[in-house]
């Protein structure tokens, strides 16, 4: 066993031996070790080095406080910027120390997350004294209790140290009220779980560690509970002195976890530097451990009495009055100087005592963990008793409690737990008895001298004076950012990154607060802290994504005919949340092909599409007809039953924002379509004027998207494909004339057939019921087989109606576009006092004729398909900037019809325009275009009707 | 997360609901009789109180129903919920 390591003591199981590596070399620590602990019982205090100063740097705390000992854990699975202090140590591990920044693994993540939502009463976060007796007394009322704690057992501090309860070892304690909360069915504890987000409502958001071994290795907890009681605890503050920062600087109470808690001590002579009481014990429990105490500086004026003899008694040296000034050392503190320091004076005496050592233990006082309180809105302020920042104001059903609210004993810690955890008990309707509690016999504890920093004799500008070692930040960069005119501490903060690094200046933001103070002259609590935000400590994004990852990242909706689409190759595109089919290509076609095929094939013979995707509302009741007209900037309630009418809706400031047809299926009731990424966006749109306008018309809306399947044939033989498998279907253009649907039986079921079309060629559309989709699209494609039926996708659908100028709304427009600016007046009735947009077409700007306008594009070089996007510019040249711009391109592709490239756009003053030559972009070079109308293929309709 | 209290639902999680905005914004009675600038003032512009905001919520994965709520923009702290005054006129 190494000489760091002790014999005997600590919670660590020399009976199994673990093995790891560290920066290449194998050491060896036991269950139970952190990472840090088994580092420093070998000896090992430096990590890294730092992240702009490159100065060695070592292990300073023994948990998430710790700025320094940052590593990159190579096995069982490498993740970045882990602190040493919270590794738990595992057979096999592998780490490196990083300097300041860690690397993402490039392997895909083999572990499973999840998460987990739970309701409680009272969330207790934080289980040392204050935790475990605010989760006593609010189970034994009867409460629902979650107790978290970070740490992988419960006890807090108290496993830290050698502190007794009612005579006995603190952990009997521990262990009689873990076993109490476990007799309880409605109380949760989680050891392990770091609470590291307090939202609105006491939403309170946690990570569990379960293990590397666990079925899933974290879990993100979400809490919402009534009461919350934080019993956070408190972090040391170090101390801010010339050479500060040198492997062998640990924080006192570090020291004493490390060695009650594994049974390691940090160096063979130990130096100790202290304002406050606390560090006497770290001092006397290492003494008593066998290891030399150089010497205990300590600057007040005079030490404690209780401490004084305990020190005296064992005959360690007692420096009062004085303060380390300067420290030296290559890789590791080897000497200190200490010089004299009375209270009222400004700076240390010019004499210098040297004293040897390989550690040095600071403490600076300590510093209530407020973060999750401050998060909940807590107020906080100065104690000046205290030199911390403490909970001042609580918000609604939020409590501190123990050292997490200032309490500087274990009395007093367990004491004000009882008193919190009774507190949010009655708060939920409880009866809470006071708590039994147990007794430390806790000495008194005498102010602390509050010390932000020390003047240094060698170094009046602060370069080596550290206030956050994880950034490198100094007092000489605070002084930088003062000389820059800065005072608040949010500034000053960005400006020297100060309290910003992974630790979010757990040891460094207080201490900021204090320097700045001093270097302005002005009061601590006026300086006040910086924010606290949300994570209290990192987590991974696996954590927070959960099983919300991959094909279930969102969820995946799909037609009934979708695994046809899929055996026949079809590679998909996705349309809001739908998988849709793209094209359907055939051999090695590559899409332009397969897209020139198909449109060829639909202009000529007949193609069919699995359209079911498009949204369907019913819209029911006796003033159906009065609402639609109201929505549609078209007339709907003339609409005849039998017939169906396209229509365009509007937003209130007269811009497009969805269209699709309607039909009217009856008196009082209509089935209009939507684009199927906005049926959910128009039914909730619908809903909102409903409810809140017009609350007297008395109409129902129901989304009805996935109770049809919806087949589009269109093409001059799509007639005689239907008639074969619909006999009984009168489906001639009198009897069934464009723009109407009947009802009839389509491959032996019965359909609802719409003769619309969104190509221009005879189409009709073929709605069964969903679960009879695949057996009639099936029965469609073989009766089509004969004329050469074929299958098309979205793709070639974008293209034909392109052909036809038909926008589609998300594509040609943004937002921004009229139905004028459409060319869609047509759409837009005159005879109606009102519908949503009527009001804004005669605003000054929505009536301008320079409007940006959708036109067409043809470009002089017929194989050129210009860019989707590109902008259009009058020049062929262009002018400095800016450039004036005219539009943009917004649909564009290659067409079979058409034997060549052509395209949508939206041009300023486009349809005045038409003819023009204007340029757009391609690449590096400007091309020439041609300004065209929209419609470029049939634009008498004479296809409709085949 | 804030926990809205839904009037049909109870209370429910923040990420069930739609915001909707300013509550009380009427959509003008008769909107060919409004000036462009009243009209311009229904359509873009809304109060950005600092403190306590009357504004519009819809339980979207719940009820589907749209209420209106008092809220404090600074806490975020519900102050009432009610199904009626989502009606504007």
């Amino acid at each position: 066993m190494s000489r760091f390591r002790l014999r005997t003591g600590g919670r660590i199981d020399r009976d199994r031996p673990l093995r790891f590596t560290f920066d290449g070399r194998e050491y060896q620590g036991y269950e139970g070790d952190t990472l840090a602990s088994a580092l420093l019982a070998n000896g090992v205090h430096q990590v890294a080095t730092s992240i702009k100063h490159g100065r060695p740097r070592g292990i300073m705390a023994a948990g998430v406080e710790e700025p320094n000992a940052l590593v990159q854990i190579e096995k069982p699975f490498p993740e970045p910027m882990q602190t040493a202090t919270t590794v738990r140590l595992a057979d096999g591990l592998e780490a490196t120390g990083l300097p300041g920044q860690g690397r993402l693994a490039t392997d895909p993540d083999p572990a499973r997350y999840d998460s987990m939502h739970a309701h409680c009463d009272v969330l207790v976060v934080g289980a040392g004294p204050a935790g475990l007796t605010a989760a006593l007394t609010a189970a034994r009322s009867g409460a629902r209790v979650i107790v978290a704690d970070a740490d992988t057992e419960f006890g807090g501090g108290l496993l830290g140290t050698s502190e007794r309860l009612d005579g006995a070892p603190a952990d009997t304690w521990v262990r009689q009220a873990v076993a109490e909360l476990d007799r309880y069915p409605e109380v949760r504890q989680l050891p392990g779980t770091t609470v590291f987000g307090h939202y609105e409502n006491n939403y309170l958001v946690a990570l569990e560690h379960r293990g590397e071994h666990a079925h899933t290795r974290q879990r993100v907890w979400r809490i919402r509970a009534r009461e919350v009681v934080h019993a956070t605890g408190s972090h040391e503050r170090p101390l801010v002195f010339s050479g500060n920062d040198r492997p062998g600087i640990l924080l006192a109470g570090a020291a004493r976890t490390y060695l009650h808690r594994y049974g390691v001590v940090p160096g063979e002579r130990v130096a100790v530097f202290t304002t406050d009481d606390s560090a006497y014990a770290a001092a006397v429990d290492l003494h008593d451990a066998g290891v030399e105490i150089a010497a205990v500086v300590d600057a007040r004026g005079s030490v404690p009495p209780p401490w004084e003899s305990l020190c005296t008694e064992r005959g360690i040296t007692l420096m009062p009055g004085s303060a380390v000034v300067t420290t030296s050392g290559r890789e590791r503190i080897d000497q200190v100087r200490v010089a004299p320091w009375w209270q009222d004076e400004a700076a240390p005496g010019a004499e210098h005592t040297r004293i040897a050592c390989d550690t040095l233990l600071v403490s600076g006082g300590w510093n209530p963990a407020v973060h999750l309180h401050s998060q909940a809105r807590g107020g906080l302020c100065f104690s000046e008793d205290l030199g911390a920042f403490v909970p001042d104001g609580y918000p609604p059903s939020v409590r501190s409690a123990g050292s997490a609210a200032g309490e500087p004993t274990t009395d007093a810690c367990l004491a004000s737990g009882a008193d919190a955890g009774a507190r949010a008990a009655v708060a939920c309707g409880l009866t809470a008895e006071p708590a039994d509690l147990p007794r430390a016999g806790s000495v008194p504890v005498r102010s602390g001298r509050t010390v932000w920093m020390v003047p240094s004799p060698t170094d009046s500008t602060g370069d080596t004076q550290y206030v956050d070692l994880a950034r490198d930040a100094t007092v000489a960069d605070v002084r930088r950012a003062i000389g820059a005119g800065m005072e608040s501490v949010e500034h000053i903060k960005r400006y020297t990154t100060l309290s910003t690094a992974h630790d979010q200046g757990k040891t460094s933001g207080t201490l900021a607060s204090g320097v700045i103070t001093e270097l302005l002259g002005r009061s601590t609590g006026e300086i006040g802290t910086t924010t606290f935000r949300a994570p209290y400590t990192p987590v991974a994004f696996a954590a927070l994504a959960g099983r919300e990852r991959g094909d279930l990242y969102d969820p995946v909706r799909v037609t009934s005919i979708h695994d046809w689409h899929v055996e026949q190759g079809a590679p998909f595109e996705d349309v809001g949340q739908w998988k849709r089919p793209w094209y359907y290509p055939r051999g090695d076609e590559d899409m332009e092909a397969a897209v020139l095929r198909e449109c060829g094939a639909v202009r000529s013979g007949v193609g069919i599409q699995d359209v079911s995707t498009l949204g369907k509302i019913d819209v029911q009741g006796p003033d159906a007809a009065e609402f639609l007209d109201l929505v549609y900037t078209n007339k709907m309630s003339t609409l005849k039953v039998g017939r169906v009418r396209y229509g365009l809706m509007c937003h209130a400031d007269g811009m497009v924002f969805d269209d699709g047809t309607v039909a009217r299926v009856d008196e009082h009731r209509y089935l209009i379509t939507t684009t199927s990424g906005g049926a959910a966006g128009v039914l909730q749109w619908l809903e909102d004027w409903l409810q809140t306008e017009w609350p007297h018309l008395r109409v129902h809306l129901t989304s009805v998207t996935e109770h049809w399947a919806t087949i589009a044939l269109a093409g001059p033989r799509s007639r005689e494909v239907l008639s074969r498998v619909a006999p009984g279907m009168e489906l001639d253009k009198d009897g069934f004339p464009f723009m109407s649907w009947k009802d009839g039986t389509v491959a032996g079921h019965g359909a609802r057939v719409f003769r619309i079309s969104f190509s221009g060629e005879l189409a009709f559309e073929v709605s069964v019921p969903w679960w009879h989709g695949r057996e009639v699209w099936e029965a469609l494609v073989e009766a089509g087989e004969p004329l050469g039926i074929t299958p098309y996708g979205t793709e070639t659908m974008h293209v034909l109606r392109a052909e036809k100028g038909l926008p589609i709304v998300g594509q040609d427009t943004d937002g921004t576009v009229t139905p004028y600016d459409l060319g869609m007046g047509w759409a837009v009735s005159k005879k109606k006092d009102d519908f949503l947009g009527k009001r804004s077409f005669t605003r000054a700007d929505t009536a301008r004729t320079d409007r940006k306008q959708l036109v067409g594009l043809l470009p002089a070089d017929p194989d050129l398909v210009l860019a989707e996007g590109a902008q259009v510019v009058e020049h062929p040249e262009l002018p400095a900037p800016p450039v004036p711009m005219l539009g943009h391109v917004t649909s564009s592709y290659r067409s079979a019809v058409l034997e060549r490239g052509f395209a949508l756009a939206l041009v300023e003053a486009g349809r005045d325009r038409i003819g023009d030559t204007v340029h757009a972009t391609a690449g590096d070079r400007l091309v020439a275009a041609t300004i065209t109308d929209h419609v470029f293929y049939d634009k008498e309709g004479a296809r409709r009707d085949g | 997360m804030m926990l809205i209290p839904c009037p049909w639902c109870g209370p429910r999680d923040e990420i069930e609901f739609h915001y909707g905005g300013q509550a009380g914004v009427a959509y003008p009675q008769d909107p060919q009789a409004v000036s462009d600038q009243d009209w311009a003032e229904f359509l873009f512009f809304r109060d950005n109180p600092r403190g306590e905001f009357a504004e519009r919520w819809l339980h979207a994965a719940g009820c589907r129903r749209w209420f209106g709520l008092r809220r404090d923009t600074v806490t975020n702290r519900v102050l009432d919920s009610d199904d009626t005054r989502t009606v504007t006129q």
